[in-house]
């Protein structure tokens, strides 16, 4: 693709550039299949060095604003510009410079570890010793030197993940997206994953995710947007969403279900006051509190009996319920 | 200097086929081989004998018949094959052509390499055909050679179709039809065991029109030496047009579906 590359026309006026441009600039970004607003004119901005998340529950849009990003699905409106350039007309030049990480595993189940990075080295153009010598170093990096030769097919899920994140970075990219990158891992698969991340942002890479995991999007990342429906609800650092939608600890409290009348109603009633607020779910009533345990002293007081009880920080998953009324993972 | 895109996926195409290459090649060697003793000496017998069938025939043996035709039947049967499951694979289960629309390759790029693998994918099946006919001294001619291009674009007369048609589909359930009620038939009724001329009145047209029909009359014409030029445009042309029509397909379904 070397031979289409050009010169942003913007660049040669740049000389007296103050601030440096974001990675990922995006305004009143829509996608549209049909009738169905997948993406409902959002705005971001991604920062070089950032790690930067899109945070919301299936559906909400963010496969298909990574998939935008990725210059793999053409925007219907608005405007995307990628490492300044336009995602429209120089999307072989912008994915010549970004890696990514899909939601599912694209692997060549026939071949082995090192000639998946290989043939994907090789889409980029680099010449294959280079090639062999990257991928020799990215499988040390990903913790996969030892089954280099073996069949991809016999891998774990992590293991495949790992390799999958590997192969993005064999064109040693500015950008990194990764869609969902840890759904479906078991948890020690998930923090080894989550350790090799944090380490390519400790060496500069930008990291672009989504995830419907709380927790992932608190380790992971810097800055998040939280989306529902294809528009982006709120934004933020994820202490400073916490601090802003919740409050420092959450009371969960589980009742027998169904013994007296609507079991949902029933303790709504006699909580009230306890804490800032409260949410009834299904399953549980969470109170959101300065001092859990405090709170549950008073519920005990007022000579409520429930059957399970936690006291726990609060998280972006309680953000969510606040700003949608709905719980992330249904 | 770089790589032009259409051989970077041919690369990565051929990565994949040095693990299987030697099923292909036995299979695109093996078979011609069974039908030429089979069909082409066993049968051939019974039918020399007749001379009104070697008439028909237009004064050659029954196997100098066969033998050229299965160089495009090869074709055809090898380029289905891999135009069916192998292509929904790398929109399904490997994933193969997502994972390069991800990197600077366009959908335009990616089905234009695999077109190219097709084409030499082709190249060695029908290479094993011509290497069986050169055992045998009625068929071994310089133009089995001028053959073997035919053949591969008869391949790719079926493989860029086909291709096309995979990248729009979810699953598989259409592939056994196509290959028993479309290949099978064209292979059984398009010219290559016996002259369409003995089909019946309608059905005759509709073997005229198949870019098979028109592979076995050149191939066999360049085989036994009697090519009759003022032919050659028109079968050439022919298969050429499903080749750019496939192409053409190619371009649109692969970015449809790798661009939505």
């Amino acid at each position: 693709m070397h031979g289409n590359w050009r010169w942003p026309a913007s660049l040669p006026c740049r000389t007296v550039a103050t601030v440096p441009p974001s990675i990922i600039t995006a305004r009143d970004l829509r996608k549209q299949f049909g009738d169905f607003v997948a993406v409902d004119g959002i705005d971001f901005e991604v920062e070089p060095g950032e790690s930067f998340g899109f945070l919301g529950p299936n559906g909400a849009g963010k496969t298909s604003t990574m998939r935008m990003v990725g210059c793999v699905s053409p925007i219907t409106s608005g405007q995307l510009r990628i490492f300044d350039l336009d995602a429209a007309s120089d999307g072989a030049a912008i994915r010549a410079r970004m890696g990514v990480v899909p939601q599912a595993d694209q692997l060549d189940a026939e071949l082995t570890v090192v000639e998946n990075l290989v043939i994907y080295g090789r889409y980029f153009d680099i010449p294959r010793a280079e090639c062999r010598r990257r991928a020799a170093e990215l499988l040390e990096f990903v913790q996969l030197t030892e089954r280099a030769d073996e069949r991809v097919d016999p891998l774990s899920g992590g293991m495949k993940r790992r390799l999958t994140i590997a192969r993005s970075l064999m064109s040693e990219p500015d950008l990194l997206l990764l869609d969902e990158p840890t759904t479906g891992l078991d948890p020690q698969a998930r923090h080894i994953l989550w350790d090799r991340l944090y380490r390519l942002k400790q060496r500069g890479v930008t990291l672009v995710l989504t995830t419907h995991y709380m927790d992932e999007a608190e380790q992971l990342c810097d800055r998040l947007v939280v989306m529902d429906q294809g528009c982006i609800v709120a934004e933020g650092s994820p202490r400073g969403l916490i601090d802003q939608y919740a409050t420092r600890e959450v009371l969960e409290l589980r009742f027998v279900t169904g013994d007296v009348g609507d079991h949902d109603a029933a303790p709504a009633v006699d909580i009230a006051g306890i804490g800032d607020r409260s949410e009834t779910l299904p399953d549980r009533t969470l109170i959101y509190a300065h001092d859990g345990e405090a709170a549950l002293a008073e519920v005990h007081r007022r000579g409520l009996d429930p059957v399970g009880s936690l006291v726990r920080r609060s998280s972006l998953e309680d953000v969510f319920l606040r700003l949608t009324g709905r719980t992330l993972v249904d | 200097m770089s790589t032009p895109t259409t051989l970077r996926v041919w690369e990565s195409q051929a990565m994949v086929y040095r693990k299987i290459w030697r099923s292909h090649l036995l299979l695109a060697f093996g078979q011609p081989l069974l039908y030429l003793l089979a069909m082409g000496l066993g049968v051939g017998a019974l039918i020399d004998d007749n001379t009104a069938s070697v008439e028909s025939l237009g004064g050659i043996s029954y196997f100098e018949f066969l033998a050229p035709a299965l160089l495009a039947t090869t074709a055809m049967i090898s380029a289905g094959q891999a135009s069916l499951w192998e292509v929904l694979d790398g929109f399904l289960w490997s994933n193969r052509y997502r994972a390069m629309a991800a990197t600077p390759l366009s959908p335009t790029q990616i089905a234009t390499g695999l077109g190219l693998w097709h084409a030499t994918r082709t190249a060695i099946g029908v290479t094993g055909v011509a290497v069986a006919l050169a055992l045998f001294a009625d068929t071994r001619t310089w133009g089995v050679v001028a053959a073997v291009p035919v053949a591969v674009l008869c391949g790719l007369a079926f493989a860029l179709p086909l291709s096309a048609w995979s990248a729009t589909r979810y699953g598989g359930t259409s592939f056994p039809a196509i290959i028993r009620f479309g290949l099978l038939p064209m292979f059984l009724l398009g010219g290559a065991f016996f002259p369409i001329d003995q089909l019946p009145d309608w059905l005759e047209p509709v073997a005229q029109v198949t870019p098979l029909w028109h592979a076995i009359e050149l191939c066999r014409g360049l085989v036994i030496e009697s090519v009759d030029p003022g032919n050659v445009g028109v079968h050439l042309g022919v298969i050429a047009a499903y080749v750019l029509a496939g192409w053409l397909a190619c371009r649109v379904t692969f970015t449809r579906r790798l661009m939505p």
